[in-house]
């Protein structure tokens, strides 16, 4: 049987670090889902998404909210990363779609859906704009330079459309 | 290879419909979850839709979440202490429309609380569709060994309803 959803790579974190990077990604997926299940220490920051160590003003991003009190939406534009969800010291999920990320001819587009059952639930729809080459390299952090809490799961999945 | 995104049941309501679908004996030896629902309910009144909850082994304790939601003429947000999994069509929408959802539930068989990450929509070619992104959280540590779906109205599914219980493996 061929294998059409297959993890890439899972970080389990048995200390606390400031972000997890998937490098060497292999091109022969069509597109990408990272789940991230975890916390953080202190507060709630934004997760902050990155692509081939790009840290220049080539990202954007829209989302839709809400925190069980209030639905909005907002975005960022010519920002550093995209915001892929909020993350707290409660239990969040945080799912990503990288759509046909091994391309280089087109911008690199993503689907996020962000939860956190005591907070906040969101959506997002993010773009890297960067010059168009094939993404290898897929970078997580908390912004605010606080750090993802053990216990914290990054898994990294290829799909494959056949 | 292994096979990592694996079919561990279906389950299709029968004639007369059911109050409920059961995932009993769910075996432990995946990382996530994954449910995709098509569901139809008997509710009556509003008539255009109906909230789908999710009781993890059964409980109906322990559970709260985040929602936004949106009708086509309004959105909000709101909290509860049920898990929801999305909507599903009722009584009042056109005839054979089915109402898509899908629950992912990450570490099912870990230690942890439990967090799930649902989304719906019953869409109707008409006014009052539903469409919500939903956040739950069960607060107890049990790993998940059943999964029950319930009408949130205490409606039943309708004949035809459907939903499909995916294993996950990240390894």
């Amino acid at each position: 049987m061929t294998v059409t959803y297959e993890p890439i790579a899972t970080e389990s974190l048995g200390t606390a670090q400031a972000s997890v990077t998937f490098s060497a990604i292999p091109a022969t997926y069509t597109d990408l889902v990272l789940v991230f299940n975890g916390t953080i220490g202190s507060g709630v920051q934004n997760m902050e998404l990155r692509f081939n160590g790009d840290t220049a003003t080539n990202y954007s991003e829209t989302r839709f909210f809400g925190t069980g009190a209030v639905g909005s939406t907002d975005r960022t534009s010519t920002a550093s990363q995209i915001r892929v969800g909020n993350i707290y010291t409660t239990q969040t999920v945080n799912i990503i779609q990288i759509m046909n990320y091994a391309n280089a001819t087109t911008f690199k587009t993503v689907l996020v859906r962000s939860n956190n059952a005591g907070n906040f639930v969101s959506m997002h729809g993010g773009l890297w704009r960067k010059s168009p080459e094939a993404i290898t390299t897929v970078f997580v952090r908390p912004a605010g330079g606080v750090n993802f809490a053990v216990g914290s799961t990054v898994t990294l999945y290829g799909i494959k459309a056949e | 290879m292994a096979v990592t995104y694996k079919l561990i049941e279906t389950v299709t309501v029968g004639s007369g419909g059911a109050a409920s679908i059961t995932f009993s004996s769910i075996p432990q030896t995946f990382t996530d979850l994954l449910v995709v629902i098509s569901g139809r309910s008997t509710r009556s009144s509003p008539a255009n839709n109906d909230d789908i909850a999710v009781r993890p082994n059964g409980s109906t304790t322990n559970a709260t979440s985040r929602y936004l939601f949106g009708t086509g003429s309004t959105a909000g947000s709101g909290a509860d202490t049920k898990i929801y999994a999305g909507y599903m069509s009722a009584a009042g929408a056109t005839a054979s429309v089915f109402g898509n959802s899908s629950i992912y539930i990450p570490n099912y068989a870990g230690s942890t609380n439990k967090s799930f990450s649902s989304d719906g929509v019953s869409e109707n070619n008409a006014t009052a569709v539903g469409m919500a992104i939903q956040a739950g959280l069960w607060s107890l540590t049990d790993a998940i060994t059943s999964l029950v779906l319930v009408s949130n109205t205490a409606s039943n599914f309708v004949e035809h309803s459907s939903a499909s219980l995916y294993g996950i493996k990240n390894s």
